[in-house]
């Protein structure tokens, strides 16, 4: 059965599929690593942490890239009501990127990190080695060629198109992610530059132009599960992502605090990322108000049940567990601590990954030809690995956290002679490990529960 | 049909049309309801919570601070600041004029006296700069003393609020003169409760920093 209004929405499919595959990978991974942190001879050989590190975080970006992407191309021909402008380029690219990206994973796991570096000539253009963008140059350049031709066939389609701020707000975006991405090329010798210019890359990427492809989204899934007017949606939509741009671009001042900036970074820092947490907290209040007012019942319970959860789980990983340490006299203790590990988890979860998982629930439906929602046994399968997946990862937030405090206590609070090591410090925190551990275990299990659904159908009365 | 004769029309009662309109005013001065709309106004609420934050580490760092405080507030110039509270009260005065008057559908009126409140901000903008420019000329910067550097951050964001105020009347005053506000007036609300913000932090901002 078709039941998409227009055909290349189809393909999106590849790249949803795709980006849970590799979601499943980063949970592998993160599990290894989870266990090497208490068990640190744990796959040591075959494995080791700074690897399974290097996955795990290296999966979790591409695999929402693959989202994103896929989001966009499912979203932007029903907004634009017209046909993508090259579906053939979009399967294509998704190739390409998927070959690089396994390829670069493959090298991570291979060889070793400076043989890799040398195979892929990273001496003639060094950008390799920095957290989130180990990529060999090779693998960057191809980034950039697959955001150029995917902008490239978003960007005509849109122009033959209706504009709807949706889409406008979407583009923006995309078009941040891509611009903001350049800085991986840019890697200055001295220290304090190099992290200047990285946090131009990872800050304004996740507190930046990504709140603007979740606010888009977010919009998107709205209307079509509520049936609110686009009016309404689209007002809060504008309200949502100039607060997001405003205390998100100048809340880059909380990574300024210790790289010899001035001080009025401390200042700057410290009172926008205390606002931080507002657009994410009208996007709770949005979403729910929206759901409240539907003027449709939706039969995709679990498309609405995740554009709920996520705006509420951003609310409280992003903006909650982010304010807990960007005010400077706080930070002075707990940067880079577990509680830096604890709000990374909470917030691309929910920011992130829960949003990709959103449109791939709203969407997945249709692009799979079964209609406007999967049978009810396969919802509440779904709905399980959401109940699961979250559940655990506030568990394993609420575990690092605790960690996070007693490492700031035993480590960083003392004066000098006083206090512990880092590597006597992680000792102490094991038990906090080990819980983290098993929340991710149930991880796991919400991640096999919500993936098996897709195969669930409904019993035929005997 | 204009509204006078659509009033008159529908009129059951021998009343003249500026009693009517008289009572649709009061009615709706009386109606508490919020003007405008309410996305603008968890706007404005984000706006004042960046400036009480501001405001309540101001007044911190001023109790930690005191003497350099002390000093360096004598730098300013006290005059500047009371010619801008004068110009931003005005500016408002004005909008909240026009916003009567479009109440009244006197969009010519009101479209004039935005203009006016624009005009007098624009004060507030050349006295400003003067102002940066005179710290400047003595050797003053951000990074001078924490009294600076927090008068340098939070004038300067109540500055980009005027010029971004200006940007949305002057909005709205292109949408009036195109005839958007007959029905509803509720976005010409929206842009006038967003200025009179602006004016009220000054009113909050110029004590604090200037006088006290």
């Amino acid at each position: 059965m078709n039941t998409l209004k227009y055909q290349s929405q189809a393909v999106a499919k590849p790249y949803f599929i795709f980006a849970l595959i590799l979601f499943v990978g980063q949970i592998l991974f993160g599990l290894v690593m989870g266990l090497q942190y208490v068990v640190g001879d744990f796959l040591a050989g075959a494995i080791p942490f700074n690897v399974a590190r290097m996955v795990h975080t290296n999966l979790l970006i591409v695999w929402l890239l693959f989202g994103f992407m896929g989001a966009a191309y499912y979203m932007v021909p029903e907004e634009s009501e017209t046909e993508l402008y090259s579906p053939k380029l979009a399967i294509i690219l998704f190739w390409i990127f998927a070959a690089a990206g396994v390829a670069t994973i493959l090298g991570y796991l291979l060889v070793p990190y400076s043989t890799l570096a040398h195979y892929t000539l990273n001496e003639l253009w060094p950008t390799m080695g920095r957290e989130f963008l180990e990529q060999p140059t090779i693998t960057k350049i191809g980034i950039v060629i697959v955001c150029l031709g995917f902008l490239f066939n978003l960007g005509m389609t849109i122009l033959k198109g209706r504009k709807t701020a949706i889409n406008m707000v979407l583009m923006t975006g995309l078009i941040g992610l891509a611009v903001f991405f350049l800085f991986a090329f840019y890697n200055p010798t001295n220290l304090a530059l190099d992290k200047y210019f990285w946090w131009f890359v990872v800050h304004l990427w996740v507190e930046g132009v990504w709140e603007l492809i979740m606010g888009a989204i977010l919009a998107y899934v709205l209307i079509k599960v509520t049936g609110v007017d686009r009016e309404v949606i689209e007002k809060w939509l504008y309200v949502i992502i100039a607060m997001a741009l405003i205390s998100g671009i100048l809340g880059t001042g909380h990574h300024f605090y210790w790289l010899t900036t001035p001080e009025y970074w401390q200042w700057v820092g410290s009172i926008f990322s205390a606002i931080e947490p507002l657009p994410f907290f009208a996007m709770v209040l949005y979403a729910f108000n929206m759901v409240n007012r539907r003027r449709r019942e939706h039969p995709n319970k679990a498309a609405t049940l995740w554009a709920l959860g996520t705006s509420v789980m951003a609310f409280l990983g992003a903006g909650v567990w982010g304010f807990l340490h960007t005010l400077a006299p706080v930070n002075y203790y707990t940067h880079g601590s577990q509680i830096t590990a604890a709000h990374g988890h909470m917030a691309f979860y929910g920011a992130y990954a829960m949003i990709v998982m959103t449109i791939i629930s709203y969407a997945m439906p249709k692009l799979r030809g079964i209609g406007e929602a999967n049978c009810n046994r396969a919802q509440v399968r779904e709905m399980w690995g959401f109940w699961l997946m979250t559940v655990a990862m506030v568990f394993i937030t609420l575990f690092l956290t605790g960690a996070g405090v007693l490492q700031v206590w035993l480590q960083r609070i003392p004066e000098s002679g006083e206090a512990l090591s880092f590597m006597v410090t992680q000792d102490k925190l094991a038990i906090f490990y080990w819980l983290r551990e098993i929340a991710g275990v149930f991880f796991l299990i919400g991640l096999i529960s919500y993936i098996s659904s897709f195969w669930v159908k409904e019993k035929i009365a005997s | 049909m204009s509204l006078e004769s659509t009033l008159m029309s529908h009129s059951p009662l021998s009343i003249s049309v500026p009693e009517l309109l008289e009572v649709k005013i009061i009615d709706k001065l009386a109606n508490k309801r919020l003007p405008g709309d309410l996305a603008m106004w968890f706007f404005i609420l984000a706006e004042l919570t960046v400036f009480a934050i501001f405001f309540i580490g101001f007044a911190i760092a001023e109790q930690l601070h005191s003497d350099m405080f002390i000093v360096s507030k004598a730098k300013l110039h006290p005059i500047a600041g009371l010619i801008n509270t004068i110009a931003l009260i005005t500016s408002s005065l004005f909008i909240a004029l026009s916003v009567r008057a479009i109440h009244l559908n006197q969009v010519k009126r009101s479209i004039n006296l935005l203009v006016i409140s624009q005009v007098i901000a624009c004060v507030y903008l050349v006295v400003k700069i003067w102002e940066y420019q005179f710290l400047f000329n003595i050797g003053i910067d951000i990074e001078t003393n924490t009294f600076f550097t927090l008068y340098f951050l939070i004038t300067f964001f109540h500055f980009m609020h005027v010029l971004l105020g200006m940007v949305i009347l002057l909005i709205i005053g292109i949408n009036a003169k195109k005839g958007a506000y007959q029905e509803d007036i509720s976005g010409f609300e929206s842009g006038a409760s967003y200025w009179h913000m602006v004016d009220m932090l000054w009113i909050i901002l110029f004590p604090l920093i200037y006088v006290i």
